[in-house]
């Protein structure tokens, strides 16, 4: 069962033990267009055989530009969406295709954070209801003891108590963040899924949950997946890093490896379009050309080849597979950068 | 036509605010949202405006452009375009400077373009409400633009509509529209928040581009501090509505005197060297303008607030450098060097 791509899924993990959570030619497809004729419509692919493996205390970290099917993947991960191909293995359990019931104890141990805090709260119910729902809903506390969780939680996000009889709208955004967290950790979960839960928020705001999540892990041992555009807030929380493009992992590995030596041509273009204020001295950019291309038609071969300044006729014909490298970490390039060919090529 | 206007001295500043205050009528009281706001922009200058939602960057830019309704709003102090005050301006007047020599790029490209139109009939109307020019002859200048911002096949994408276009290329083809009167002065409230880092880059590109070949000054609206960094010659840091500090880019960041641009530039995680265990946050949240507290609107959350910091605060001047703040200039590095780390002393 494991072949070499799930192998490569799991590069540069510190921990030996088995993964937590593991995804499997994962591919999410999405069918629009003339719906009456079957298989005369388009097909998008969202998210493009992925195999991917999170083990148990990392944060691994999930970046890519808009489109490229990070939040999908997520929601695939969390089966918010209905899974196209693939498997997706839960503490070795295949869930990826099993039906409501069977999942519950799944729901359960995985939980999801979202990128709005406002949409995704209730407006018409106070707190302390957003909060005991789940509770009530799995079964998870005897009811009297769900006013003492509640609080429980409230001071765990940094919340007064107090606030538990508010609504939703009398919060600040960095507060309601820090509620749909609280009904996050609700579940005790093992492994939660953020998606962007902090690029809504302004840069003081963003820190202060920044560090909530670094120490609600050590407090609570939990895993993240940790969803974002944002370069620099992914660095400083993730463990490992995979870095996405047009729906399929084009480099993972350990966030020092990636980020220190980029060996994808996107994750280095990707890394030097980061303005910086901290080094103001410029270094060299290099600005990609061209638009991503369109998931309905992705290009032939290797995805990026449009613009991808190194592409030569190789690229454009034969796809690359995610495989692991001498450091350790995996990468789907024909040509990786690695500093033999930084030197020697450019 | 507008008479050229006298403008002596060619490195005067193309723009003065001075005391700039604006107040918005509510149900209860009226709310002030910009207090005494005062900068120049001088010609061929990017000047950035940084600070966190609420601040009052986006309302000072809408008074000094009149596009605040005068029905509900109260603006006074003056606005002096290129040696004319252009708060008392009637509207008719106004409007023949605002697009033609003031032009505005916004933050969300989507919202900026008419959904019904094509993009080169957008870019064409703005052509021929400024100048005297043929349908044929603006629409041809529309394809020119959209070649100078670097939209691929212009002549194409001219009959394209909004929806049909990426982010970024929609965000160029605002560019393109805001570009079609060379205006003298282009301000740019948030111009790439919404796009990703490589499209940023992009537009980034092409923003100082246009300095380099056009002259333009910019006001460079944004709260990302590496884009300041990267674009900035001089910065105004906003807080609460007030200019809390103001200086070169060099002196900002090198020298920065405000706890709260202290504050600003340590909640940044890095992206190189090692991580720090935890970010520097500022604690608690920006306050709203209508309950401000007395004194310094930072006090309450500022680490380093002592007694007068219940009084309103001076403004310490050197250099062109100013800060609203009362810590002293000698215990300035001391104390940041407890949020910044030692390694930032006074260049």
């Amino acid at each position: 069962m494991t072949d070499a791509a799930v192998l490569a899924a799991r590069s540069q993990a510190e921990s030996s033990a088995p993964p937590l959570l593991e995804a499997r030619h994962l591919s999410k497809r999405y069918h629009f267009g003339k719906r009456l004729l079957p298989g005369s419509g388009k097909i998008v692919h969202a998210v493009d055989d992925v195999s991917l493996a999170v083990f148990p205390g990392e944060t691994l970290g999930l970046v890519g530009e808009s489109g490229c099917g990070k939040s999908t993947l997520g929601r695939c991960l969390t089966r918010l969406y209905e899974i196209s191909e693939g498997e997706l293995l839960f503490e070795g359990r295949e869930i990826g295709h099993v039906g409501a019931r069977q999942l519950k104890p799944y729901r359960r141990k995985v939980q999801m954070i979202f990128q709005d805090p406002s949409g995704s709260l209730n407006p018409r119910r106070r707190v302390a209801d957003i909060l005991a729902q789940p509770l009530r809903v799995h079964g998870i506390r005897p009811r009297a003891e769900i006013d003492d969780r509640l609080r429980e939680l409230m001071d765990l996000v940094g919340l007064p108590p107090g606030y538990l009889d508010r609504y939703p709208h009398e919060f600040s955004g960095g507060q309601r963040q820090r509620i749909g967290i609280a009904r996050a950790l609700a579940m005790e979960p093992q492994l939660i899924v953020a998606d962007e839960p902090v690029s809504a928020l302004d840069v003081s705001v963003q820190a202060q949950i920044v560090n909530l999540f670094a120490d609600l892990r050590d407090q609570l041992a939990l895993t993240y997946v940790f969803i974002a555009h944002d370069l620099a807030v992914v660095r400083q929380v993730s463990t490992r890093i995979a870095v996405m493009y047009l729906g399929s992992i084009v480099e993972l590995g350990s966030t020092d490896t990636v980020y220190g030596r980029p060996a994808h041509p996107y994750t280095e273009a990707l890394l030097s379009a980061i303005p910086e204020p901290h080094a103001r001295q410029q270094c060299e950019r290099i600005v990609l050309q061209g638009d991503l291309p369109s998931p309905i038609s992705p290009p032939p071969g290797c995805r990026f080849h449009t613009r991808c300044p190194f592409a030569d006729d190789r690229c454009r014909t034969e796809r690359p597979l995610l495989r692991p490298l001498d450091d350790g970490r995996s990468v789907a390039c024909h040509y990786p950068r690695t500093e033999v060919s930084r030197t020697a090529g450019t | 036509m507008i008479p050229p206007v006298a403008n002596p001295d060619p490195t005067d500043p193309i723009l003065r605010v001075g005391g700039l205050t604006v107040s918005f009528a509510t149900d209860r009281d009226p709310v002030t949202a910009i207090r005494d706001v005062s900068f120049d922009v001088n010609p061929g200058e990017i000047l950035s405006i940084v600070g966190e939602s609420g601040s009052g960057k986006t309302v000072s830019l809408l008074s000094i452009l009149g596009l605040t309704d005068p029905r509900t709003t109260t603006t006074s102090g003056s606005v002096i375009f290129k040696g004319k005050r252009i708060l008392e301006l009637p509207d008719r007047e106004m409007r023949r400077i605002r697009g033609r020599e003031i032009a505005l790029i916004s933050q969300d490209p989507m919202t900026a373009l008419t959904p019904v139109y094509t993009i080169g009939m957008q870019i064409a109307e703005q052509i021929r409400a400024h100048q005297s020019i043929s349908r044929r002859g603006a629409r041809k200048r529309a394809v020119e633009l959209l070649g100078e911002v670097g939209l691929p096949n212009p002549s194409e994408m001219v009959d394209r509509f909004p929806h049909q276009l990426s982010g970024g290329m929609r965000q160029r083809a605002v560019i393109a529209m805001a570009l079609s009167c060379n205006p003298a002065l282009l301000v740019a409230d948030e111009p790439t928040t919404a796009l990703d880092v490589t499209v940023q880059a992009q537009v980034l590109d092409l923003l100082r581009r246009l300095r380099k070949d056009f002259g333009s000054s910019i006001i460079l609206i944004t709260h990302d501090m590496g884009v300041v960094g990267e674009m900035a010659d001089r910065v105004l840091v906003m807080y609460a509505g007030r200019v809390v500090e103001s200086g070169t880019a060099e002196q900002i960041f090198d020298d920065p005197w405000h706890p709260y641009t202290w504050g600003l530039l340590a909640s940044i995680p890095p992206l190189r060297g090692p991580r720090p265990e935890r970010l520097a946050s500022i604690s608690g949240t920006p306050p709203t303008p209508a309950n401000l507290p007395p004194g310094c609107a930072f006090a309450p959350r500022c680490r380093f607030r002592f007694e007068p910091c219940s009084n309103p605060p001076p403004r310490y001047k050197d250099d062109g450098h100013t800060a609203l703040c009362f810590i002293p200039p000698e215990d300035r590095p001391r104390l940041r060097a407890t949020v910044l780390g030692g390694e930032r002393s006074a260049a």
